[in-house]
């Protein structure tokens, strides 16, 4: 049983990189089920990059969603091998595709709630967060947070206007 | 609470600016108890949300919003225009959250 003791350090990391290996696959393939989804049901919201609002546009108010999302241990691990070797990590970008969706999801749900149906000058605000257990990894840590804010509101009809 | 107009666009359709009142922030700088750390930490080996931390970020972003409304409404603004967040991690598991914008007064 001497061995046991000795590698368990090891085993106890072989075991954890399994297990982040399934659950983080897993846990991706669903967000990116549920996310195809409200996307269909969000469709109708408009998302405009425009910064002058068009003549007609009323109701106004500030919306804004936001997700904190982190990488799990396997492909923090895959990430660290790629990084010496360069090229791109799919990892990481299928992260931050993710967070930036849900974010804009979030966003869109909290204008239907109000009952609008287009969102104007519509920006991204990235920022990666600290290791709350090591701060020598601040960037390493692959934990994100990624908020979309926009102005919601609608467009006022032309009868109403003429009224 | 304050009602007030909150945009990040730079005019209102229909609406006259009377007076500008120039810049008003708000900040906040927020770390969440250790338990949630600590789950938030056992989190980070499979992935996926934090959703503490969003909780965290959403609070603090309502109350740096609070912050600069009332610096508005002390100068007799009744609306803000071109708000802007910027966010940064000051410390291990603390967040600044800052809020920005012009504040004026629309007839």
């Amino acid at each position: 049983m001497d061995w046991l003791i000795e590698f368990s350090g090891w085993i106890i990391t072989l075991v954890l990189l399994l297990i982040a290996f399934f659950t983080g696959n897993r846990n991706e393939k669903k967000h990116y089920e549920s996310i195809l989804r409200r996307e269909e049901e969000l469709r109708h919201i408009m998302v405009v990059l425009v910064r002058k609002p068009p003549k007609n546009f009323c109701n106004q108010h500030l919306v804004r969603g936001s997700v904190v999302i982190s990488s799990n241990y396997f492909t923090r691990l895959l990430a660290g091998f790629r990084n010496f070797f360069g090229g791109n990590i799919s990892a990481y970008e299928t992260l931050l595709d993710r967070a930036r969706r849900e974010a804009v999801l979030r966003m869109k749900e909290e204008a239907a709630k109000m009952g609008s149906s287009m969102i104007i000058n519509m920006k991204f605000e990235t920022t990666t967060l600290g290791n709350i257990h090591d701060p020598r990894q601040q960037a390493a840590n692959g934990t994100v947070e990624v908020l979309a804010y926009g102005t919601a509101g609608k467009l006022r009809k032309k009868e109403q206007s003429a009224a | 609470m304050y009602t007030m107009l909150i945009t990040n666009l730079e005019y209102v359709p229909d609406r006259r600016i009377v007076k500008h009142l120039g810049l008003v922030q708000g900040s906040t700088v927020r770390s969440k108890h250790a338990g949630r750390d600590f789950m938030a930490g056992l989190k980070n080996i499979f992935g996926g949300e934090l959703k503490g931390y969003t909780e965290l970020l959403n609070e603090s972003r309502d109350e740096a919003l609070n912050r600069m409304m009332r610096q508005a409404h002390q100068a007799g603004a009744n609306a803000i225009l071109n708000v802007r967040f910027s966010t940064s991690s000051v410390a291990a598991g603390a967040a600044e959250i800052f809020a920005y914008g012009t504040a004026v007064v629309l007839d």
